[in-house]
């Protein structure tokens, strides 16, 4: 690792710390280094430096957010700092037909490193998260050995609204739950709503 | 006294510190040794929650030794850095909307800088009208720009209210250590310990009394210990700690008294608003470890010193513009 990688990383982590706080709050499971794909609410594009600045820093470096290939590698600081510094996984948005868009996670997980993933999709703003996209479901059914952590952003969306540039300060915490696991004959649909009422539960009751 | 007084300014400052830390040290010493004896888990609970204390009693007094050896750049930093924080945790309690991210904006970086800058420059007048005066009117302007009239008046109250406490409140504090007194150059730390210390010790009083006296309490929904005379016995005390302390400060004894009376029921005063302010925010638990928002009680440590040092440091001014 080059000294501008790490330099960077403790620079952006120091400055999620200085807005957000970016307290990680382990309820129902410890922070330990075994394989786990962490699922959690999308509400900004902040939501994954929270997540990456709330794990220790053993858990950091094995643990890779998904990149849109697109947006992130458009220029070169982009592509530069979700190589280098978050070690991203890149996936295509546009649909070929000869290639299954999962395979770069795949690929990820059998190189035994451990996946953040939005399953909304997208980023949502009214609160309650959208239905799951059915690819967290196949991931868990083709890696059952992988740990499926729930995971509650909270106040990010404070911090920074739609369409502003620069961020307030405002607390945030991310809430890891217990570890969950797809059920023997679990159907596709079932899994999904339970998987997002789990992070739904997570969310702290005083809003 | 005598041998004291003869002593340089600089030698009389080291000498507080020396005092303080060798007295935390041995605070240290008799909380820690204890613990070492101690296996039963709920014998030891009482020892954690006294070594947290001590540990924050030790940060304190750091700090306080930071900002004085770090001069008026230090000093005005590192309480820059307090107010930051200590907003941050503010507005996260407050539960401010969307259209108030420019407010925000204008609050955190640039009145804050700005207010630091102020005192780090010694422009006290100035300083001391920018917030309630400029600030005051520019905060609802920007405001109403942002073209949301939905709970305008009380969104604004709350931004308002956020910078006087934690911006200009916490900002009085570095004022003590620069402010120039007649015959007195270069002493602003012991104002600033006076200040800290007097506070305190009507703080402890205040919640031993309100254990031993087991008055009803004014005002239940707040606070359950808080009553009319524990709040009065804790800004005794602090009036007669002040008179004790009269010889570090350029005061006769009983203005030292009255500071120190002063001072202690602000800071008390102070907590009480505080604790009424995270019930509303629906903070159950004072101090908590972690709560739901993440907020981590650093609101609750500084509130004392944000009420007393405003009041404090202008009476100190008034003084100095009449003493001669």
């Amino acid at each position: 690792m080059s000294i501008a990688v790490k330099v960077m990383g403790v620079l952006v982590s120091f400055v999620a710390r200085l807005v957000t706080g970016a307290q990680g709050h382990w309820k129902g499971c410890p922070p330990e280094a075994l394989q786990r794909i962490y699922f959690a609410n999308h509400q900004s594009h902040l939501d994954w430096v929270l997540i990456w600045a709330a794990l220790p820093d053993d858990l950091r470096v094995r643990t890779r957010p998904i990149a849109a290939r697109d947006y992130w590698t458009a220029n070169k600081f982009k592509h530069w700092l979700t190589r280098e510094v978050f070690n991203a996984v890149y996936v295509s948005r546009q649909r070929t037909d000869d290639q299954d868009p999962l395979e770069p996670l795949a690929e990820a997980l059998q190189h035994g490193d451990s996946l953040v993933i939005f399953p909304e999709g997208t980023r949502s703003n009214k609160g309650e998260p959208m239905p799951f996209k059915s690819g967290l479901y196949h991931l868990a059914e083709q890696f059952p050995g992988v740990q499926l952590v729930p995971v509650w952003i909270d106040n990010v969306q404070r911090v920074m609204p739609k369409g502003e540039v620069v961020p307030v300060p405002i607390l945030c915490t991310a809430t890891f739950g217990a570890p969950m696991q797809l059920q023997p004959g679990e159907d596709k649909r079932e899994f999904l709503e339970r998987a997002r009422e789990a992070v739904v539960a997570l969310r702290p009751l005083i809003t | 006294m005598n041998a004291l007084r003869s002593l340089g300014v600089e030698q009389q400052v080291a000498l507080l510190f020396l005092i303080l830390f060798g007295l935390l040290s041995l605070a240290s010493i008799a909380v820690f040794v204890p613990t070492l004896r101690a296996q039963h888990s709920e014998q030891a609970d009482p020892h954690l929650r006294q070594l947290r204390d001590l540990r924050a009693l030790w940060i304190g007094t750091v700090v306080f030794w930071l900002s004085w050896m770090s001069g008026p750049v230090g000093a005005t930093l590192l309480f820059g850095v307090f107010s930051f924080l200590a907003l941050r945790e503010f507005i996260t309690l407050a539960h401010t909307r969307r259209s108030d991210h420019r407010s925000l904006i204008l609050a955190f970086f640039i009145v804050l800088p700005l207010q630091y800058v102020l005192v780090g420059l010694r422009s006290f007048d100035l300083f001391s009208v920018f917030i309630p005066v400029y600030v005051f009117l520019a905060i609802p302007v920007l405001s109403a720009l942002a073209g949301d009239p939905e709970r305008f008046l009380e969104r604004n109250a709350k931004i308002q209210w956020g910078i006087t406490v934690c911006v200009f409140g916490l900002s009085h504090a570095p004022a003590l250590l620069l402010l120039e007194f007649p015959n007195y150059a270069g002493r602003g730390a012991f104002l600033l310990f006076f200040l800290v210390i007097v506070a305190a010790s009507a703080q402890i009083v205040q919640e031993l009394a309100s254990r031993w006296l087991r008055r009803r309490p004014v005002a239940r929904h707040i606070d359950r210990s808080f009553s009319y005379r524990a709040w009065l016995a804790g800004a005794l005390v602090a009036a007669l700690v002040g008179a004790l302390l009269v010889w570090i400060t350029p005061f006769r004894i009983w203005q030292a008294m009255l500071m120190g009376l002063v001072a202690g029921a602000c800071g008390t005063l102070g907590e009480f608003v505080m604790k009424a302010l995270k019930k509303d925010a629906g903070v159950r638990y004072w101090g908590n470890q972690s709560s739901v928002t993440g907020a981590v009680g650093l609101l609750d440590r500084v509130a004392p010193l944000c009420f007393a040092a405003p009041v404090f440091f202008h009476s100190v001014r008034w003084y100095s513009s009449l003493a001669p």
